[in-house]
């Protein structure tokens, strides 16, 4: 129980940033750290206590291995999570350039 | 036909890869392979419409079912598919059309294309997928490929729209993933009729992972919460991407997959089809009352978009609590036919608004309605046609939006929601009212003043708009019962036989 607990506040940690920081790219750290948790949160879901990798081999025993498809799809979401920050990183730079600054009470040509 | 379905998602990819690489060689290559793609796509879902009836699946990489549980990848084209592929490659089609001289002006026209093709390629994928992790795939395919274009221009305002898309859309993605996430863990499968059949779990369980889906999905429809993103980002896109947009992408990405989750996954719960009927009927008056006091041309529509996909989250709602409270079928196949009529029709009236604004900005730059004015005389292709795009959307006769709008508001009224119906009419007052406004400051007012001579736009670009403004008029045909049952009734049938849809896919 306690992995999923600190899961859980490593998913509001990265909330929180999200919510209260003022800065571009503290903003997108916060995005970063709330990814880590899903991620890790889909990883645990998979893994068994003293349990075996999915390889046929050996030691391989049919009710005691590591569940691969979360594996699996974390991968992909590694992937397109690298995407999305480069993406968020890219627009950054792009807006530091326009604006001179990453404070996010500054950028703000657009209202209502 | 059942061996056609993958090309929906293997004809863009591949296009958009082709474009990249030989696309260099080759001047205005990206234009012409996009619009053939397009073109083909439409004639494809036009042919799967009119021949096949039931639900179609086909079976990614040919692995058989293990006794029961599926192990391939299954993707799956049943009636409410089909309209939304109609409605993404048709309207693609006409946008893409529209781009052809639009774009010129960017100095990476090229990337554009490539861009666009992607985000086909990714709501295809989406609307067809049959399970839910390569929902979550496809949805970054084409979310990603969309806040590229939102900031394609890198104008100070774009740029800044676009993070705020981004950030907000990363939330919603996360959101998703951890749903996805949960689902997995309570019925250890992804394909989407498996864990129709392996649910029903506790009720707690259930609820909490459909708040998780409602709010990651909700933040991608822009449902009135979650629509902070939606007006910046639709107003500062290029206009053919706004057109996308608002036309195509918050139903394919955002609808779509609440209707599909609610109904076909989830059994029905009273508490979400009421969360869903309030927050329907909140974005509808809020995104209308915000839409009156806006100024600049295409944020006044995006506001227009919140509130008219406000009515189909409310149509969908009230067909909900019907079918929660066993109440009569017929009433709420009505609902659901006016919220399906409503999403197929806001998509062409909604981008050709957008296509206007586009135009209107292409000629004089201006996107203040209070520098605008007297655009009648010197665009009468521009003005004609959006003047039809707005009766249309404000629900007057003989024109779409009208009967789909009498639609739902008859169903409301079937349903005995009086205050619901009371409210739609409203509301469609208040379209009205900011629709005038719109017409009276671009076209009708006194002259503004320009700085170069104003033109008509270029062929393309009013070819696109006459074609949307004759399916203004044409989708009204979709009231008479052989064509209705053609094209609309398939997917009223997914949605109200909700729970035929595992046996359907799986046998």
């Amino acid at each position: 129980m306690i992995p999923f607990i600190l899961c859980l506040i490593l998913f509001l940690i990265g909330l929180y940033g999200i919510i209260t920081q003022k800065n571009l790219i503290k903003i997108i750290i916060g995005l970063a750290i709330m990814e880590y948790s899903v991620n890790l949160f889909l990883i645990m879901i998979g893994y068994i206590e003293g349990g075996t990798a999915p390889i046929f081999a050996e030691k391989f025993h049919l009710n005691n291995y590591v569940d691969p498809l979360p594996q699996a799809m974390i991968l992909t979401a590694i992937v397109i999570g690298l995407a999305t920050t480069a993406l968020l990183l890219a627009m950054a730079i792009r807006l530091y350039r326009k604006y001179g600054t990453f404070d996010i009470r500054k950028i703000n040509s657009l209202k209502g | 036909m059942n061996a056609w379905i993958p090309l929906y998602v293997v004809i863009p990819l591949a296009s958009a890869f082709i474009m990249a690489i030989l696309g260099r060689l080759v001047k205005n290559m990206g234009k012409v392979i996009l619009l053939i793609e397009l073109l083909f796509l439409t004639c494809l879902t036009l042919v799967f419409i009119l021949n096949s009836k039931g639900t179609l699946s086909y079976n990614v990489g040919g692995f058989p079912d293990v006794g029961d549980i599926p192990i391939a990848i299954y993707m799956v084209m049943d009636g409410l598919t089909k309209l939304l592929l109609l409605i993404i490659s048709a309207v693609g089609f006409i946008t893409a059309l529209f781009s052809i001289s639009y774009t010129r002006e960017y100095t990476a026209e090229r990337k554009f294309y490539i861009l666009f093709s992607l985000m086909i390629a990714g709501m295809n994928g989406m609307v067809i997928s049959g399970d839910i992790f390569n929902i979550y795939v496809f949805l970054e395919i084409a979310a990603i490929s969309s806040y590229i274009l939102v900031a394609f221009g890198v104008e100070k305002h774009q740029l800044e729209a676009s993070f705020k898309y981004q950030v907000l859309g990363c939330l919603a993605s996360l959101l998703i993933l951890l749903a996805i996430g949960f689902i997995y863990w309570g019925t250890g499968t992804l394909n989407i009729a498996d864990i129709s059949r392996q649910l029903p779990y506790s009720a707690n369980f259930i609820k909490f992972v459909s708040l998780l889906f409602l709010v990651g999905f909700g933040l991608k429809a822009a449902i009135f919460p979650f629509h902070s993103w939606l007006p910046d980002a639709h107003s500062s896109a290029p206009s053919p991407i706004s057109a996308m947009l608002s036309g195509v992408l918050i139903k394919a990405i955002g609808l779509y997959v609440i209707f599909r989750l609610f109904f076909n996954m989830f059994a029905l719960n009273a508490d979400i089809a009421m969360t869903i009927l309030v927050l329907g009927t909140l974005s509808m008056i809020i995104g209308g009352l915000m839409a009156i006091g806006q100024w600049d041309m295409k944020r006044l529509l995006a506001y227009s978009s919140i509130s008219q996909m406000g009515y189909v989250v409310m149509a969908v709602g009230i067909g909900m609590t019907i079918m929660v409270k066993d109440g009569s079928k017929t009433i709420a196949a009505f609902a659901f036919l006016g919220a399906l009529l409503h999403l197929l029709n806001h998509s062409v009236f909604k981008s050709l608004l957008f296509l206007n604004a586009g135009a209107v900005e292409y000629s004089t730059g201006i996107r203040d309605m209070r520098k605008l004015g007297g655009l009648a005389e010197k665009m009468p292709i521009t003005s004609k046609t959006s003047l039809i795009a707005s009766l249309s959307i404000s629900g007057i006769p003989p024109f779409n939006g009208f009967f789909s709008k009498l639609i739902i508001i008859l169903a409301a009224v079937r349903a005995h929601y009086y205050w619901l119906a009371f409210l739609a009419v409203a509301v469609s007052v208040v379209t009205i009212s900011y629709f005038m406004k719109f017409q009276k400051y671009i076209f009708y007012n006194k002259p503004g003043e320009y700085d170069n001579q104003i033109k008509e736009v270029p062929a393309p670009m009013s070819i696109a708009m006459v074609i949307l403004a004759l399916l203004c008029l044409m989708l009204s045909l979709m009231v008479i019962p052989s064509i209705r049952d053609q094209f609309i009734f398939p997917a009223v049938n997914v949605l109200i036989k909700n729970l035929q849809y595992s046996t359907a896919v799986l046998g």
